[in-house]
């Protein structure tokens, strides 16, 4: 099979998996949204401009329903030691990881597609017309947490309490990509021009091919024993 | 046991702590703003290089770790590890105390604070994740991607949070002022070759240290894998 | 260090481990293993828990990298070769299925299939499932089955991709008699050849009649290496009793 086959076959496992199970898509759902309406008690947004906060309120729920998930891809293959069936196989492990990123990018994209014209009713805020340029913002940002989180969560879910380790050693790490992410989410959102954030969007493509190229090489370290 | 060298480390750091100390106190002339508190900065300036080199040295080791998987690196690395946290901690602690009189605030939100902050969680995580390893071996093999990331993510994470706070000048700066006294200047690097001495020296004991203790370990395993002598009983006594 | 007697000379060896070693922490889980596997050889490996038989068989599986020593795999070594060429030969067969839950048995089985490289279709799929006696249920999801139906949808799995050399850890536990049955028909047929298989167990009635050669860990070291030719199951176990101080009690089983 060929590398971006495998990624492909993994990604598409992990996809069909859900779809039958149905198991991640209602919590991550709720739990965004259960974000999202508390961000709405805790800030009186008829005073406070949603624009400064909004980005972040929405960043907040993506990153949090977004460990949720990864902690989730890797449960199911440490549940029965799935993971031994991979790594015997004929295939590089690599693949398998970018598999798992591209399979954790699909699930928090459906995530922020619900969520962003829902925050949008929830604040009162008129849907941005540049639809094409926060597509953008949403998918680099979400690729470069995506990158950094799978390679922690492959480690973290081989201890006793992932569920502290994974957000301990990922929100730090993913500084960069939160802070541009909402930067440059909050341009978007108040129609600025492209020059305003370039800057940002270049920091968001750099830091996602630094760390899925270190990933890819550091990858099979965190699965051997 | 210890060798020359090492010795000869330790002497060196013994002598200049107190030089220094005389340096920054005695020497250096009191700043005219912001008078004696001004200090601080002889410390918390090189704390800050000893957190960046504690960084830079475990990625370092963590590679060689990788590569070779000789014990030795991963001990440097988490030596390395621990001493970059310890600095940091000290960096996070002069700041305020700093800030404080100065501009009557704790934390000024500054950009190199901020960043430190972030790079002390990825280190204190560091530390946290080789607790959480089942053995020796999976500790340095975490520890070591860790390593690497969290040293490859630095530059970046002080470039965003400069940018975050970007917009508006940078009124509250931490360094010295601008043009340097050539007095406090040398009091400076003196204080800069002393923490050197003192991160070579403390990072030596403990991988000295680490070294103990994966010895321990090894003599406590054996112990417990040797039958007492009264129980060891070879005629058919034994059954499994 | 006594080699197998049924191995075809010149022959390379399918494993060939040199004073392996493997420590968690400081204890030796493997400690100075030597052994060969020729093609055609079917090999138990017995033991207390807690011997090794894990251990080494993982390792020879490449999910454990050896603290000292060597092991190589179809005359290679597995951590600086071709690791791809080496795993597409290799089986591995655990108490584990490795299956998923979800998806059903076939679906399951053209997962492994094309990550296999073999292009597997549904088809080809509910062929291996017909073998093991799974063709009725291919298309419901595994989480449906009995223990013994997914060991044995598992052990289909393990053979899709005609394996060299098929390493199994407990393969019988769980198993109902009509998995004991049919595992013990596959691995009769199809390891007869140049194939060779190491098989970890505590069920020496439903594998000692398959085995060519015998081999006991006891704290990670080989008491025992011999063929298997005269051997029945209460012999085997005093002969391992007799081992059993030999390399170090102390050890909990």
């Amino acid at each position: 099979m060929s590398y971006l086959g495998t990624v492909l076959l993994v990604a598409g496992k992990d996809l069909r998996t859900e779809i039958r199970s149905r198991e991640q898509v209602v919590s991550l759902f709720v739990f965004a949204l259960l974000i999202l309406v508390v961000f709405n008690f805790a800030f009186d947004f008829t005073i406070v401009d949603f624009g400064s906060l909004g980005p972040g309120v929405l960043w907040v729920a993506f990153i949090f329903s977004g460990v949720l998930a990864l902690n989730h891809s890797f449960r199911i293959e440490r549940e029965q030691d799935r993971i031994e069936g991979i790594l015997v196989a004929p295939i590089d492990r690599s693949a398998f990881y970018l598999g798992k990123v591209a399979a954790t990018m699909m699930f928090m994209s459906a995530v922020e597609a619900v969520l962003v014209p829902l925050a949008a009713i929830l604040f009162n805020q008129p849907l941005t017309t540049r639809l094409g340029a926060l597509l953008l913002v949403l998918l680099l940002n979400t690729l470069g947490f995506a990158a950094v989180g799978t390679l922690f969560a492959a480690v973290t879910t081989q201890t006793r309490r992932s569920e502290v380790l994974l957000p301990l050693l990922l929100f730090p790490a993913a500084v960069p990509i939160a802070l541009a992410a909402v930067r440059t989410t909050s341009h978007v959102l108040a129609g600025r021009p492209f020059q305003v954030y370039a800057n940002w969007v270049w920091l968001s493509g750099g830091y996602d091919l630094v760390f899925l190229a270190a990933a890819v090489l550091l990858f099979d370290f965190a699965l051997q024993e | 046991m210890r060798p020359m060298w090492s010795r000869v480390l330790q002497i060196t750091t013994l002598l200049a702590v107190p030089a220094s100390l005389y340096m920054v106190f005695v020497v250096a002339p009191i700043e005219e703003k912001m008078g004696v508190i001004q200090k601080i900065f002889y410390f918390h300036v090189p704390s800050a290089f000893m957190a960046f080199l504690g960084v830079g040295l475990c990625a370092v080791m963590s590679v060689l770790y990788l590569v070779t998987r000789q014990r030795r690196w991963d001990l440097v690395a988490h030596a390395a590890a621990e001493l970059g946290v310890v600095f940091c901690t000290i960096v996070l602690i002069t700041g305020p105390i700093w800030a404080r009189p100065v501009w009557g605030v704790w934390w000024t939100g500054e950009v190199r604070l901020t960043s430190t902050l972030v790079l002390w969680l990825i280190y204190v995580g560091y530390l946290l994740l080789r607790q959480n390893a089942e053995n020796r071996e999976q500790a340095a093999r975490w520890a070591a991607i860790t390593g690497i990331v969290g040293a490859l993510d630095m530059p970046i994470i002080y470039k965003s949070v400069e940018w975050w706070r970007g917009l508006h000048p940078v009124v509250l700066k931490m360094s010295g002022g601008g043009g340097l006294d050539p007095v406090m200047g040398r009091a400076f690097a003196a204080c800069v070759v002393t923490f050197t001495l003192l991160f070579l020296c403390l990072l030596v004991e403990r991988v000295r240290l680490g070294r103990l203790e994966d010895e321990v370990e090894s003599l406590e395993q054996q112990a417990a894998r040797r039958p007492l002598t009264a129980a060891t009983d070879a005629g058919g006594g034994s059954s499994r | 260090m006594t080699f197998a007697a049924s191995a075809t000379p010149g022959a390379t060896p399918l494993l060939t481990a040199r004073r392996l070693q493997k420590r968690f922490g400081a204890s030796p889980a493997l400690d100075d293993v030597d052994l060969d596997l020729a093609p055609g050889e079917r090999v138990l490996l017995l033991g207390p828990n807690g011997a090794g038989k894990s251990t080494l068989l993982r390792t020879a599986a490449g999910l454990i990298r050896p603290s000292a020593g060597s092991l190589l795999l179809f005359g290679e070594d597995p951590w600086r070769g071709d690791r791809i060429a080496i795993r597409r030969r290799l089986g591995l067969l655990s108490h584990q299925t490795f299956l998923y839950d979800h998806l059903t048995a076939a679906e399951n089985l053209v997962f492994y299939g094309r990550l296999y490289g073999l292009g597997t279709t549904t088809a080809g799929a509910r062929r291996s499932l017909d073998e093991v006696g799974l063709a009725d249920r291919a298309d419901d999801p595994v989480r449906t089955f009995s223990r013994g139906m997914q060991q044995r949808a598992a052990i289909a799995r393990a053979l899709l991709h005609a394996p060299d050399l098929l390493l199994l850890d407990e393969p019988f536990s769980g198993l109902d008699a009509a998995g004991r049955d049919t595992l013990r028909r596959l691995l009769r047929d199809r390891f007869a050849g140049a194939r060779a298989f190491l098989m970890a167990t505590h069920d020496l009635e439903s594998a000692l009649p398959l085995a060519s050669r015998v081999i006991v860990l006891d704290a990670g070291r080989v008491t025992i290496d011999r063929p298997s030719a005269g051997l029945d199951a209460a012999r085997l176990e005093a002969l391992i009793g007799r081992h059993a101080g030999a390399a170090g009690a102390g050890v909990a089983p």
